[in-house]
């Protein structure tokens, strides 16, 4: 049985450390004008971090490297990108990823 | 009434439902993975009311159910916190890239704002701000949404925690992945971003297979936005534009 206060207290301290780096870079920087290569790097960063998300959730979704033809996280992935590229829709490409993966599963039973 | 008053509080009505319909994807990614850890935390042994708690004192998503986990094993409160820190820092990055935008903004609305910066709620307004920075009122309402049905999705989970419903015949596991792919997509304007992003996802994938674990991600991003602004440099501009 754990201690419920010290499990609230571990969360008190757990937040801090989350907050911290959420708040700080906004109050340091949103007030003043940031050297132009900071700026430009600044720029890429949203696409780099997205695809350092991304492509280890569709390759490894288990840990280790996984082609297979069951890893419908990556083959669903292909066609979501193509509807993603020439509609701009974000609902759309959610919506073809989500029906290809519950489609195939229920197709061919993949669990 | 005055006309004028009306006129406002119809444009920041349609501003908030603008807000709030904007988070709908990620309300659909948050409730199952909000059920998900719900039912998790409970399992690991935390009350009802930690398992919402957290959602409200942290609310960061995977390093919930990786705190989930810790906890179930009883790994020491300081190991949980460094691990939350290191697992959360990505934000850090999220935080500084949408600060050119959020200029003039008060210190308490950047405080408000950032307590709700995710992954997601990152990824959405990445997209939409560089084309014009919507209304406080769209911004927050968007960011209330989504906190709020990650906050459902947990407490769902936390009460009906026996009954594990099987979230995946619906895809909904697939909901977050397919938004990201979106969001990537959209972003991307100009050519060299496509090659910053395959190299990026390439090495975040090297670095995940070499053990790096958890700061995978972040020494990935920094090293792709390293090279994609010495590319610009090296070849003067970021390439034809694409979209």
């Amino acid at each position: 049985m754990i201690d419920q206060r010290a499990v609230f207290l571990t969360l008190v301290a757990m937040g801090v450390v989350t907050y911290l780096p959420r708040v700080l870079p906004l109050w340091l920087f949103a007030s003043r004008s940031l050297p132009p290569v900071v700026v430009a790097w600044l720029r890429y960063v949203p696409v780099a971090v997205l695809a350092a998300m991304l492509l280890p959730s569709l390759v490894l979704p288990e840990g280790h490297l996984d082609f297979g033809w069951h890893n419908l996280y990556l083959w669903a992935a292909i066609p979501t990108f193509i509807v993603a590229w020439r509609t701009r829709s974000l609902f759309g490409a959610v919506v073809t990823g989500m029906a290809l993966v519950a489609g195939a599963r229920w197709l061919f039973g993949i669990p | 009434m005055k006309p004028g008053k009306v006129v406002s509080s119809s444009a920041l009505r349609s501003s908030l439902l603008r807000g709030v319909t904007r988070a709908l994807p990620i309300v659909m990614g948050y409730v199952p993975i909000g059920f998900a850890y719900g039912v998790l935390a409970t399992q690991a042994g935390l009350s009802v009311f930690n398992t919402v708690a957290m959602s409200v004192v942290v609310y960061a998503g995977s390093a919930q159910l990786i705190g989930a986990g810790l906890f179930a094993t009883g790994t020491p409160a300081l190991s949980i916190v460094a691990t939350t820190f290191v697992v959360n820092l990505r934000h850090l990055l999220f935080s500084a890239a949408l600060s050119p935008h959020l200029k003039g903004w008060r210190a308490g609305e950047l405080a408000i704002f950032a307590y709700e910066l995710t992954d997601e709620t990152f990824a959405v307004h990445s997209v939409r701000f560089p084309t014009g920075l919507p209304s406080k009122a769209e911004i927050f309402a968007l960011n209330a949404t989504a906190q709020l049905s990650w906050l459902i999705g947990g407490w769902f989970g936390a009460v009906v925690g026996g009954l594990i419903a099987d979230v995946r015949p619906l895809a909904l596991d697939y909901t977050l992945p397919a938004m990201f792919i979106a969001l990537l997509v959209i972003q991307i304007r100009a050519r060299l971003e496509i090659v910053i992003a395959a190299l990026t996802g390439l090495l975040a994938v090297l670095l995940t297979l070499l053990g790096v674990g958890r700061w995978s991600v972040i020494l990935a991003t920094v090293a792709g936005a390293t090279l994609g602004v010495l590319l610009e440099q090296l070849t003067g501009g970021r390439l034809e534009e694409v979209a």
